[in-house]
């Protein structure tokens, strides 16, 4: 489909590239959201990279919306000529799965669930076609994640899985949202999963915990001291199963100052991605895991 | 010199024009509701207009100074009272050490902007002193004010005389408010059938109203155009594969009831958007009790420039009036 263009009042620029969710659309909507930050144009104050679309916002005093609308889809022609080729970095994010926490709010919260009689973890991994919970965490662990839109309330990762579409594990949300969620609740709604930047209400159905902050606004966190978001678009990330003991020992590390989630600088290509995604998957991982 | 809370009001916030640049990590712009006043509140007790003050909803706070300074109270029709004597709105008035603001009960409007000379001097962050609760970000400790806090002022650069608003350069909502719409984001969703009628009936503000968004109740339900829902967007009609959210765009979950997002925006989501308040209509919103009628009046783009050039050109007059 081709790229749609429409204003969302005077201030606002909305671009979808595609009105279905795929690696392409978050390409095209990440390389040009990039392209419009490089061009400079003035009167933007804003430029929001989504899933599949991206929004920006300018100030009308200082440039017309058709002279907006204008430069930026000069730029999609660049955008699609260029390579599919991002320098990113991928991070390894520790998760305790069917932790107490999350397993003590969706109990809380089960009037509200499509299936009251189990957990999260039970109907996601029934619905999923995967026998056993154990299974279906080693395929939410198993494959890197693309963190295609970061946002919602403040540094909250939406995520999509990098694996053919017919792996990708999909969840409705709650029948009716809860009205609490865990602070680093890893989640799942519709094909995308992510991570509770803070305490609060949500409908993604709940997987587990990581015990590593990704806000924080106090900017005390050894790694989060030059800013306070942890995550950008573009990121990948692996999840790392772990278990109480590991899980206590992060928490207590992260509080000492001494934690340092593991990063690597990565050059990610769509095209050999592609042709190969279990290949290239566990190169990226291989990166990670050489340290 | 510092101010005291002896109560809190309902919800009353430091805040000032916000923070732009941070809303693709979703932290909102944030910053006053209703703009126009808050400027106008730091015009009269001569600060910068972007200066930090106060804003309260429904319900004034208790507060009790500790040095001689100026006060201005706009936005909405509340009353200030100094030891118990009436303060005209709209207006700079001294208030003495010791003394104690408090204010009657809420007339019209929403909101109220308390603008000190010398303004809230509590630390930036990310660039502003606004309040955004949900990231614990901002304002006083990151959270709406308690009683016992004590709020730091700073400096005064005014020159301490005690001046008011022009009549005609106030604003606050009619008893029936008329929202200006551009239509456009997912409005194509909607069948001609919705397409008409939500410019047709008329819409009350509901119960559910706060800085994050306005959610309204009382007209037809909206219908969709059938399609087979594309992948990742969810089941039902209303759902698209999580966007961005515009300030001022209007989502209709479930097709029954609009939601405007307003200052502290969740920044996206998954549900489709009809179209977006006019940028001119904005502050509006922040004055709006629940229960307000509304009309939302679709205009096309030339006509929201208009408005936002009308709205540009009655906030020259109140600078150069407050001069």
């Amino acid at each position: 489909m081709p790229t749609r263009y429409t204003f969302g009042g005077d201030e606002h620029l909305f671009v979808e590239c595609s009105d279905e969710m795929s690696l392409e659309a978050f390409f095209k909507s990440l390389s040009m959201a990039n392209g419009v930050k490089e061009s400079g144009i003035k009167g933007i104050t804003e430029i929001c990279p989504a899933n599949a679309s991206f929004q920006i916002k300018f100030d009308p005093d200082q440039i017309k919306p058709d002279d907006v609308l204008r430069e930026v889809r000069a730029i999609e022609g660049a955008a699609e000529r260029a390579e599919p080729v991002i320098r990113t970095r991928i991070v390894e994010i520790p998760v305790f799965y069917n932790d107490p926490w999350t397993h003590e709010t969706l109990m809380r919260f089960r009037e509200r669930h499509q299936e009251p009689s189990g957990t999260d973890l039970d109907y996601a991994a029934r619905i999923n076609g995967y026998g056993d919970v154990d299974d279906f965490v080693a395929a939410h662990s198993g494959s890197p994640w693309f963190v295609s839109m970061v946002g919602f309330v403040a540094g909250l990762p939406f995520m999509y899985q990098m694996v053919e579409r017919q792996r990708q594990i999909q969840v409705p949300k709650y029948l009716r949202p809860r009205t609490d969620t865990p602070r680093l609740t890893v989640g799942h709604g519709g094909c995308f999963g992510c991570i509770y930047s803070v305490r609060g209400a949500g409908g993604y159905q709940m997987f587990g915990i990581t015990p590593m902050p990704i806000f924080d606004p106090t900017q005390t966190t050894s790694y989060l001291r030059e800013f306070m978001v942890f995550f950008r678009p573009g990121d990948i990330v692996k999840f790392k199963p772990i278990d109480r003991d590991a899980y206590d020992q992060a928490v207590e590390d992260v509080d000492k100052g001494r934690f340092s989630p593991p990063v690597r600088e990565v050059s990610f290509d769509l095209r050999e991605f592609q042709k190969d995604i279990t290949g290239y998957n566990t190169r990226l991982e291989g990166m990670i895991n050489d340290h | 010199m510092t101010i005291k809370v002896l109560h809190h009001g309902l919800a009353t916030t430091v805040q000032d024009l916000g923070r732009p640049g941070y809303f693709h990590l979703g932290i909102p712009l944030g910053g006053a509701m209703d703009r126009y006043a808050m400027r106008a509140a730091n015009l009269l007790v001569g600060n910068d207009e972007g200066a930090a003050g106060l804003e309260a909803v429904f319900l004034g706070p208790k507060l009790e100074f500790t040095e001689d300074t100026l006060v201005a109270v706009t936005g909405a029709d509340m009353p200030a009272k100094v030891d118990g004597v009436e303060q005209p709105g709209w207006t700079a008035f001294p208030v003495r050490a010791g003394q104690t603001l408090t204010f009657d009960f809420l007339k019209s409007g929403a909101r109220i902007y308390i603008a000190v000379a010398g303004s809230i001097d509590v630390p930036l962050a990310l660039g502003s002193r606004s309040t955004y609760p949900i990231g614990a970000l901002g304002g006083y400790k990151g959270r709406p004010l308690a009683a016992g806090d004590e709020l730091p002022i700073g400096a005064a650069n005014g020159s301490g005389e005690a001046r008011s608003v022009a009549e005609q350069l106030r604003r606050l909502p009619a008893a029936l408010v008329a929202l200006r719409v551009l239509p456009g984001l997912y409005w194509d969703r909607l069948s001609d059938e919705a397409k008409q009628s939500f410019f047709a009936d008329e819409w009350k503000v509901a119960p559910e109203a706060d800085r994050m968004g306005y959610r309204f109740r009382g007209g037809r339900k909206l219908s969709f155009v059938e399609r087979e829902q594309p992948f990742g967007a969810g089941s039902d009609p209303s759902n698209i594969v999580d966007s961005c959210y515009p300030y001022g765009s209007i989502q209709v979950p479930g097709g029954t009831e609009p939601i405007i997002l307003h200052r502290d925006a969740v920044s996206g989501g998954g549900y489709f958007m009809l179209g977006t308040v006019i940028s001119a209509d904005m502050d509006l919103i922040g004055q709006m009790q629940p229960h307000t009628p509304t009309r939302f009046i679709e205009v096309t783009m030339d006509e929201a420039l208009a408005a936002r050039a009308e709205e540009n050109d009655r906030l020259e007059a109140l600078r150069a009036s407050l001069r």
